[in-house]
């Protein structure tokens, strides 16, 4: 296998802006005085709570049970008081009850922390029923709950357990810092997970800009047979399809999961949160997480608690040292802006930025010139403008034909874009009002 | 658009040195009417000013370049009038246009007024008996034609240099590469109009793809038949004569490089390439015409959907 290997369409390099945190060591927010947490952090359904108002719960207590087969547990990430639920909006749109709770400070119960809990004894449903109560799910920015993920269905094999640390985003680095300062943790996550599946190959894929993380991943991973490959910088690398076909040299089929060709995917930040649930039976209520951007005073990684407002984050990176023009939670290209900074961290949030206005793209609008741009940069082999134009005029099953359902809304085409037109928001939005025009059809 | 504009510079200031003031009026009266036609039109049906996009103006610049100095005023008017409102807003206006509004604004005027557009000024560097003329590849086909009919094989021996010699046309290669001949006035220079298509290759503006296709196609077809006529069988056309006369390095680098009517992928912007260079061959080896640049592109850009309907990019996870 060549070094440097990367997937074969499209694809572009944005400056990566990294530099500003990935040599600082990961900062520990100190605990907020009021954690507002959601009951929906992942896909599927909303957790049902489990305690009621005024009730007082223990730091890493179970707040919300998994309420179908695709919902995850939520635990209150402090000890205090539940002091109010109330309906939120996350910056990706989505609706959820949330609660808020206020800290006490005369509640000691710090999360007891098995050294070393002998996980391997276990059966592989116990180990997966293990993930389910401690509420991981996948921190790649799809948040799909890991005990469902991790459990085969019957009739397919995995051949291919594939650990994505791309970190592909611009300005990310928190999964770069993990590597670097949890690397046992992250290979003994492996191991769990390599019970689960019981893959033929554990590869890792990693860019070229993290050479200090590539030498100690492949140092870790040689002796026990994980395959670390070298990967050019590219966005987007880190696409769950796009580095099947970097790593492996084949496509999943469109409309298909992974598992199809034999392959599951999983995030470096994920395989730490099975070890912390795992071996030292902790459940989910923090991450470590990228606060940057040219408005923030000291940029760096931090480890905060989910439901941590948003300013608290940015406080303990000294606060704004201009006026920010936009906040994205997520990274530039995939994340989403909000303006709100009591927004809580959740699960997923790989990174909070706040930009100037020189990060930041303000052009208006021109007509498409059909120059070909976006068709030249779409790791999926589209032609966002040809779908854009069909979404235009509300043709949504020509846009389907043409790919709208396979677009991996990376949002290569916006980047480059010379007319600046929001490509990858049209498709985002025209999937939903494809959906809404088909629900209304079939009443 | 505003380096298009830049690129541009060269070579229509040398256009202005060598046919003098009337080309900058000419160019000017292109550029008016273009961007009046737009302006007006933007304001008659209520639409948002579209003229920040400069794009009007690069259309006017490129009729202008395309017309031969000393031709009446009213000419470039009509043509750039006929690009904006018939050929662009017709259709809803930048980047909705099927069809290079300023080629066909020139083709317009072209078939319209004919001896108008085929009388050109001769340079005043150059010192001959006349003020007007043909260009070298019009005195060329018209020898090639009266030649062919009538007289003796024997007289074609040579190439189109040769033939250019006889007909008084005191020219070497170094006049054709700089442009010291007749010609419409933006497309006599070769080096220079390949100067500022290497000043926006460099700002990523031009794609390569077409100009290469092309031009390479073209001057391979030259190569291969050009030299029959002349009686020096295949393999012995005269490349060099062919690149640098004519409206070809106009056409190849600013014409048939317009983003809105070419392919949106890259294979099919090198077929679209190899077709202008096979049309634009026929089209001087066997049309009455001694120009085929405009009608190329022209009919390639109308085969611009079909070759974006079979030509994609291959898709991620399908199977065919």
């Amino acid at each position: 296998m060549s070094r440097y290997q990367t997937f074969s369409r499209g694809g572009i390099r944005p400056p990566d802006a990294k530099y500003s945190t990935s040599k600082i060591g990961i900062k520990t927010c100190p605990l907020p005085d009021v954690a507002i947490v959601p009951f929906l952090q992942h896909i599927g359904t909303q957790a049902r709570p489990t305690v009621k108002l005024n009730d007082r719960v223990n730091e890493g207590q179970l707040i919300g049970e998994p309420s179908s087969l695709i919902s995850a547990a939520i635990h209150s990430p402090v000890a205090g008081i539940v002091s109010e639920f109330r309906s939120i909006f996350l910056p990706m749109g989505i609706k959820t009850d949330a609660a808020v709770i206020k800290r006490d400070r005369n509640i000691h119960s710090p999360i007891k922390h098995e050294e070393n809990h002998d996980w391997q004894s276990l059966e592989i449903e116990e180990l997966l029923e293990i993930l389910k109560w401690k509420g991981v799910v996948g921190q790649g920015g799809a948040t799909f709950p890991s005990h469902i993920k991790f459990s085969i269905p019957k009739g397919h094999d995995c051949e291919v357990f594939l650990i994505n640390a791309c970190e592909c985003e611009p300005y990310l680095s928190a999964d770069h810092r993990l590597i670097l300062e949890s690397t046992e943790q992250i290979m003994e996550g492996i191991k769990i997970v390599q019970k689960l599946l019981n893959p033929k190959r554990v590869v890792i894929g990693i860019e070229a800009n993290k050479q200090d993380a590539i030498e100690m991943l492949t140092a870790a991973g040689t002796a026990r047979e994980v395959e670390v490959v070298h990967l050019k910088a590219k966005y987007p690398q880190g696409a769950e399809k796009n580095l099947i076909e970097a790593i492996l040299g084949y496509e999943v089929p469109s409309g298909k999961l992974p598992l199809e060709v034999g392959v599951i995917n999983s995030n470096v930040g994920t395989l730490f949160s099975v070890y912390e649930a795992l071996v030292r039976n902790k459940p989910v209520v923090e991450r470590v997480l990228t606060v940057a951007g040219g408005a923030i005073a000291h940029p760096a990684n931090v480890r905060a608690r989910v439901g941590s407002p948003v300013s608290s984050l940015i406080e303990e990176c000294d606060g704004f040292r201009e006026e920010p023009v936009k906040l994205v939670m997520g990274g530039p290209m995939m994340g989403f802006a909000f303006n709100n900074l009591d927004t809580p961290v959740i699960k997923g949030t790989s990174g909070i930025l706040a930009l100037t206005g020189n990060e930041v793209n303000t052009s208006a609008t021109t007509p498409c010139i059909s120059c070909g741009r976006c068709v030249g940069v779409c790791p999926m082999g589209l032609s966002p403008t040809t779908i854009f134009k069909q979404i235009e005029h509300e043709r949504f099953d020509e846009a389907t034909k043409y790919g709208l359902e396979d677009c991996v809304l990376c949002g290569a085409c916006s980047y480059v874009c010379p007319a600046h037109i929001p490509l990858v928001s049209a498709f985002r939005a025209g999937r939903g009002r494809k959906r809404r025009l088909a629900a209304r059809r079939k009443k | 658009m505003a380096w298009v504009l830049v690129s541009l510079v060269p070579a229509f200031a040398w256009g202005v040195y060598i046919f003098g003031f009337r080309a900058l009026l000419v160019v000017g009266i292109a550029v008016i009417s273009a961007v009046l036609t737009e302006g007006l039109l933007n304001i008659a049906f209520g639409r948002p000013n579209s003229l920040g996009d400069l794009s009007a103006i690069v259309t006017g610049v490129l009729i202008g370049f395309n017309m031969p100095a000393q031709i009446s005023l009213f000419i470039p008017a009509v043509a750039s009038i006929f690009a904006i409102a018939v050929v662009k807003w017709s259709f809803g206006g930048l980047g909705a246009n099927w069809m290079n509004p300023a080629m066909a604004g020139r083709v317009f005027v072209f078939y319209s007024w004919g001896a108008e557009m085929t009388h050109f000024t001769i340079p005043r560097t150059l010192i001959v008996d006349a003020t007007s003329g043909a260009t070298p590849l019009e005195t060329v086909k018209s020898n090639l034609l009266s030649l062919t009919m009538g007289g003796p094989p024997g007289e074609l021996a040579g190439g189109p240099m040769e033939l250019l010699e006889k007909s008084g046309f005191p020219g070497s290669y170094f006049d054709l590469w700089i442009g010291r001949m007749a010609g419409s006035l933006g497309e006599v220079s070769a080096l220079l109009l390949i100067l500022g298509a290497i000043i926006l290759t460099v700002k990523r503006i031009l794609n390569w793809e077409i100009p290469l296709a092309y031009i390479g196609s073209f001057a391979f077809l030259i190569w291969l038949f050009d030299g029959i006529q002349y009686g020096n069988g295949a393999f012995g056309g005269d490349v060099l004569f062919h690149l640098l006369t004519g409206g070809l390095m106009l056409g190849a680098l600013y014409m048939a490089t317009d983003l809105v009517t070419t392919p949106l992928t890259k294979p099919g912007r090198i077929i679209f390439g190899l077709g202008c260079g096979l049309l634009t061959f026929v089209i001087r080896r066997f049309g009455s015409l001694a120009e085929g640049v405009s009608l190329a592109i022209i009919f390639m850009n109308i085969l611009v959907p079909l070759i974006d309907r079979f030509v994609k990019p291959k898709r991620y996870g399908i199977q065919l």
